[in-house]
């Protein structure tokens, strides 16, 4: 992350890169804000977890074959009926290792919610670009449907857009496409801000020489949103893309938990908080905390992150 | 002043117009109505005659045109999963949902301003700065967790209250309410602590996030050389120009109370719009979400419209 920060301020990237980063603003003050450092080390672990998460569980929770029945409600440190193999955080009803089914559940997670950032981000900047850019009509258009989107909680639209989107397609396909619905309706509901932010920079942008030079060379008004003036409004949209990360996250693991997200199958955290809080009453806790700390550690760990990226990039507070 | 209000007035009817259109295509395009309705052993005949009774062969300004007159007076069809007309279900739900959230508004916006206030005036207090911590851990936590951690504190390790549902419940006419009975009132509280708990916190850093930038105004500071008492100095100048944009964000803020009371209602299977919301998506039951999106846009006008009133009645220099 701070090559990337640091790759904005510094221009192309060259052998000395790295060291340019480092030396850079940005990366001064990553260096001495130990609460970034701690941020990005558990986002960093967290990731390395995730994507190495077949190599370091003992058991593939999504592969039935693996699983012993024998094993269910085994409590944590202790080894299963079943297999003896011993469960570090415990097992669940299914005799599924608790810990392994965290890191596979934290990659759906997390897949999820840097696919449906990216779509936000990149639908949201389009829109912006263009309602800043063009004006007229359609940006009154653009940001009048921005303003109602906004003004209604994300979570209701996600929602919506789930539901709609089921409704359109016949029922053998919901389950393998959840995934894709669940990204396109978190997506959907977060790129208004992006939207906004991009269309008050781009409209500051556009009267500046440089676009006027554009286009007085004769580039076309889509050459010059993209190649000029696009780098130039994008430092905002990193840090709303950062904190919207964490609101992403979020968001999957409230819909997964109402039972309208990941299904069983391919549970993500939220999924699996929604499997643990069955057991709340008779005593098996570790099938309900583990997801949840995982959960809230990564939302935390990912938006102190963002907050001092916003601070960072921000030269007002410099 | 009027116009400002007349102003704030037809922004609503704007938004209530455009969430129309999109609940009105939500009906039309998704699904289809006459198969679900007709069943599996209907023939085509009987497919045609209910298409021409649903009135799905007008064409589409017709159909829209028909739909806002229904949603008008309150008709929004029939519930394709409960076959039972929606108005019925959301009137059902609506004192259920509307209880929690007009008490755990009241809680945040009580407790809110207290701490807040006292936060700010003993800045560096060990007390103000727990509270502080406190909020940042609340601002990060999902609801449905903290909905969850209150249940097991409360309900399973402690048993002093019950963990789902509205207790009994005492009818009076078409509303029922939970507030005159003691299991009602038990029922209550944990819901509404976890509802109101992010608003809470909200109120609470911006009450003394402003506080703290009012007591250093010069008004205050002639206040105090003129030798005001310190509570009326507090209460009557600083917190009174604290309000306005606390307000504001209240106001702002109701869209976030509706959407944590979706995830509240489930987490207590609380009988409100919010879980019967979250039902009809995992069922594609289009009429009702449709219903319950007209409802948030009506509400958030009309909330929108009294946080302008109010405005008006706090800052005098508005009225003219």
């Amino acid at each position: 992350m701070v090559s990337q920060s640091g790759n904005e301020a510094g221009g192309p990237a060259g052998t000395g890169w790295l060291a340019r980063a480092w030396d850079s603003d940005v990366g001064y003050s990553f260096r001495t804000s130990p609460v970034a450092i701690g941020a990005a080390f558990v986002s960093g672990l967290i990731i390395l977890a995730t994507v190495f998460a077949n190599v370091i569980t003992p058991q593939n929770p999504f592969d039935a074959a693996t699983l012993n029945l024998m094993d269910g409600f085994t409590p944590p440190g202790e080894a299963g009926a079943g297999s003896g193999m011993t469960f570090g955080l415990g097992a669940d009803s299914q005799g599924r290792d608790v810990y392994s089914a965290i890191l596979y559940g934290t990659r759906v997670s997390l897949l999820i919610g840097f696919a449906s950032t990216v779509f936000s981000l990149v639908f949201g900047v389009t829109l912006g670009l263009v309602a800043g850019y063009v004006g007229g009509r359609i940006e009154a258009l653009i940001m009048r449907i921005a303003d109602i989107q906004l003004s209604f909680p994300a979570i209701l639209v996600a929602l919506l857009v789930f539901g709609v989107a089921r409704g359109l397609m016949p029922p053998s396909l919901h389950e393998q496409m959840t995934f894709a619905v669940m990204t396109i309706a978190i997506g959907l509901s977060n790129w208004a801000q992006y939207a906004r932010t991009v269309r008050a920079s781009t409209m500051v942008e556009k009267r500046k020489e440089y676009v006027d030079a554009a286009r007085v060379i004769g580039l076309r008004p889509f050459p010059v949103m993209i190649r000029h003036v696009l780098p130039n409004v994008a430092g905002p949209v990193l840090v709303i893309a950062t904190i919207n990360l964490a609101l992403a996250i979020l968001e999957e693991a409230t819909l997964s938990f109402l039972g309208v997200g990941m299904p069983p199958t391919q549970p993500s955290l939220g999924t699996l908080i929604r499997i643990g809080q069955q057991f709340l009453f008779s005593g098996e806790w570790w099938i309900l905390l583990f997801p949840s700390l995982a959960l809230v550690i990564l939302a935390l760990a990912i938006n102190l992150f963002g907050d001092w990226l916003r601070d960072a990039l921000n030269p007002k507070l410099r | 002043m009027i116009a400002h209000l007349v102003r704030s007035m037809l922004q609503g009817a704007l938004v209530i117009l455009t969430v129309g259109l999109i609940a009105f295509s939500m009906f039309r395009f998704v699904g289809d109505p006459v198969a679900t309705l007709a069943g599996q052993e209907a023939t085509d005949a009987d497919r045609a005659e209910l298409t021409e009774r649903l009135g799905l062969n007008d064409p589409f300004p017709v159909q829209f045109a028909r739909f806002l007159g229904h949603a008008a007076q309150g008709d929004f069809g029939i519930s394709y999963r409960q076959a039972r007309p929606v108005a019925d279900l959301l009137a059902e739900r609506l004192p259920a949902t509307l209880e929690l959230a007009v008490l755990s508004a009241l809680f945040a916006f009580v407790f809110g301003v207290v701490f807040g206030v006292y936060a700010a005036i003993n800045r560096r207090g060990v007390v103000a700065n727990a509270i502080m911590v406190v909020s940042l851990i609340g601002v990060s936590l999902p609801t449905f967790l903290i909905g969850i951690g209150l249940i097991y504190l409360f309900a399973v390790t402690l048993g002093w209250l019950p963990s789902f549902g509205r207790g009994d419940v005492v009818r009076i006419g078409w509303w029922t309410t939970g507030l005159l009975t003691e299991s009602g009132r038990k029922s209550l509280v944990l819901p509404v602590l976890t509802l109101g708990f992010f608003q809470l916190t909200l109120i609470m850093r911006l009450v003394r996030a402003e506080m703290l930038e009012t007591l250093r105004a010069e008004y205050v500071r002639f206040a105090r050389a003129r030798g005001l008492p310190e509570r009326r100095i507090l209460f009557r100048h600083a917190l009174r120009n604290t309000m306005i944009p606390v307000i504001t964000i209240v106001g702002l803020q109701l869209g976030s109370v509706i959407a944590f009371a979706i995830v509240t209602e489930s987490v207590f299977q609380w009988p409100g719009l919010g879980a019967l919301f979250v039902n009809a998506v995992q069922f594609v039951d289009i009429p009702v979400m449709a219903a319950y999106l007209m409802f948030v846009a009506f509400v958030f006008a009309v909330v929108n419209f009294m946080t302008d009133l109010v405005y008006v009645t706090i800052d005098p220099r508005l009225k003219s």
